[in-house]
């Protein structure tokens, strides 16, 4: 009894991130997805010390062999090897991930903090832009974007990002309507706050489990555009290995060597879990309903 | 109802005024002289000249838009550079196909996500639970031009049962075009049918432990039927109307699956267009494609209060 009692005055004590981080590490599959990620971000940066040959030098003498203790991937159709080529495309992946979804973070955020505390006019216009852009379905914008911008890693993480922005906007909105109208922001009013200062110090750390949620699972969704615009040759471009154009050029040689496309596609379906699953966990473990 | 409809009908209208002007905006992002980015490889002055005077570049920005979208309002979407066919001609060819693949997706969707879902829960923290939950997960982080990619690998190049490109019309030869079209479709509507999947499982247990169910069980209904007739019939409200929502969504996913199937939809009108820098195509596609959406978005939403007659009034 007194254990138990302890305990609960303990837990009561216990500050917001360290009763998420206790929430988070008892849900396995979270905890497996964040491995898997921190596993993938320590190979992103120190690939030149894990791969045996430069992803991009091209072994005449060696075109599409399958995987061997020489080549644990196998190679591509100019003899480079896939190993090497995965393992240095999982920085593009992970860069455009996180890149463009800070995009959309910087904008959103407080364009969305705007709304929501700013007049009904302000939100009025705020939101008929937001739902013009949510109207364009997401790849054809990000597509029609990077197609102006011109093809290129960096231009692929800004369409990305500004495409992703209106998602923050609408979901920070929506949190700072709910959280405006409590007892604490009203008395940071009251004792004479200037607006940007209660948005910044008492609404922004508020809604941020929310943001914290959806920038995770947004990062999933951004790695799979930034994938999908590469293999539609409007992201990395060759010879810089990424897995979406590993997977353009895998695809014309199917019938002769099928490893090509195996790998670099299971490697993003890893990372895309990955990042699915710690976006469930920190869900449930933010929500503040959850006891 | 019709106060509803109005007021929606109202609101599309700023929605779509921005939709306008974000996409007219996409060309303002062109570096440099944007005749010569429009014209392509083509560097004849009689040529710049006349784009320069066709999108009317030598006037102010907000005279260019006005021009824009009056043509657009009188169905003109300007002319493709590449093909020197009529935008709207052009969009107007490739969208059966890109619907019929669309529509099939949403059918397989439908017919996996909502019977996953309703079995899931209704086996709660079972074994098959579990392997529902898992396979929603993988749906939704598998690419689906990766699922392509392996699928044909698996149907057309090692058990050689369907073919790996290619599209033929339904009205054209109905068999050969469900061969053609239903790996794709499959595709299409894989990350669909896990988010259905999802939602269905979740709208279903809520409904289940209801007041109503709990009576129909009280009454001594049999299992079967109140699952069947009383949970489900009610969970299945909203999940059919996101069912209309997503189709905008499939239309987006469907630019990757026509490229690596090879299917001449609207997707890889899109993409040819982006190759040969015919800018008009590609605003052209994204402005049918969020006007489809917003329309859609308006059809779910009449749809809704049309199933739920505590909205109705």
């Amino acid at each position: 009894m007194a254990v138990s009692q302890a305990l609960a005055v303990e837990l009561h004590h216990e500050s917001p991130g360290a009763r998420a981080r206790r929430r988070l590490l008892k849900r396995k599959s979270a905890v497996l997805g964040l491995v898997v990620i921190v596993l993938f971000v320590l190979i992103a940066v120190f690939a030149p010390l894990i791969t045996p040959y430069d992803p991009t030098q091209q072994i005449w003498t060696s075109i599409r062999r399958p995987p061997s203790p020489q080549h644990w991937f196998g190679t591509d159709e100019s003899g480079r090897d896939l190993f090497s080529r995965v393992i240095f495309g999982a920085r593009a992946s992970l860069l455009a991930g996180v890149v463009s979804i800070s995009i959309a973070l910087g904008l959103g955020v407080p364009i969305g903090l705007l709304a929501g505390y700013g007049g009904k006019w302000i939100d009025a216009v705020i939101g008929r832009i937001t739902d013009a852009m949510l109207a364009c379905p997401f790849l054809i914008l990000a597509i029609a974007l990077a197609a102006f911008l011109g093809p290129s890693l960096q231009n692929a993480m800004i369409a990305i990002g500004l495409t992703a922005a209106p998602i923050f906007v609408r979901l920070t909105r929506g949190q700072v309507m709910a959280v405006k109208v409590e007892d604490y922001v009203e008395a940071a009013r009251a004792v004479g706050n200037p607006p940007v200062r209660i948005a910044v110090k008492h609404i922004l750390p508020n809604i941020m489990p929310a943001l914290i949620v959806q920038a995770t699972i947004s990062i999933a969704t951004a790695i799979i555009a930034e994938a999908s615009l590469s293999f539609l040759g409007l992201g990395q471009q060759p010879p810089a290995p990424s897995w979406g154009s590993m997977l353009n050029t895998a695809q014309r040689f199917l019938t002769n060597a099928p490893w090509m496309a195996i790998w670099p596609g299971l490697a993003i379906f890893l990372v895309v879990l990955s990042f699915n699953i710690l976006g469930d966990g920190l869900r449930d473990a933010l929500d503040p309903k959850e006891r | 109802m019709l106060l509803f409809l109005g007021k929606r009908l109202l609101q599309l209208i700023p929605t779509l005024f921005f939709v306008s002007v974000i996409i007219f905006g996409l060309q303002q992002l062109l570096p440099g002289d944007p005749a010569l980015a429009m014209a392509g490889e083509e560097r004849d002055p009689e040529v710049l000249e006349q784009i320069r005077k066709q999108y009317r570049l030598d006037q102010p920005l907000y005279v260019q838009y006005l021009y824009w979208v009056g043509g657009v309002l009188s169905g003109n979407l300007g002319e493709s550079m590449r093909l020197k066919e009529p935008v709207l001609t052009l969009i107007l060819q490739k969208f059966p196909v890109t619907l019929q693949l669309a529509l099939m997706a949403i059918v397989i969707s439908l017919t996996i996500g909502i019977t996953a879902g309703v079995i899931s829960a209704v086996k709660k923290d079972t074994p098959i639970d579990y392997a529902v939950n898992v396979i929603a997960l993988w749906g939704i982080s598998t690419p689906n031009f990766w699922l392509g990619i392996m699928l044909i690998f698996l149907f057309a190049v090692h058990l050689g049962w369907l073919p790996a490109s290619g599209y033929v019309g339904l009205f054209e030869d109905p068999w050969l075009s469900l061969q053609t079209t239903i790996l794709p479709a499959f595709v299409l509507g894989n990350s669909f049918a896990a988010v259905l999947m999802r939602h269905t499982r979740s709208a279903m247990l809520q409904a289940m432990s209801s007041d109503y169910v709990r009576t129909a069980r009280a009454k001594g209904l049999a299992e079967r039927v109140v699952v069947l007739k009383h949970a489900m019939r009610n969970a299945l409200t909203p999940v059919v109307t996101l069912g209309a929502l997503e189709l905008g969504t499939l239309l987006s996913g469907a630019v990757l699956t026509e490229q690596v199937f090879s299917i001449p939809g609207f997707g890889k009108l899109i993409v040819d267009s982006v190759f040969n820098r015919d800018y008009a195509v590609v605003q052209g596609v994204t402005l049918v494609t969020a006007t489809t959406y917003i329309l859609l978005n308006l059809l779910a939403d009449i749809a809704y209060v049309l199933i739920n007659p505590r909205l109705r009034s």
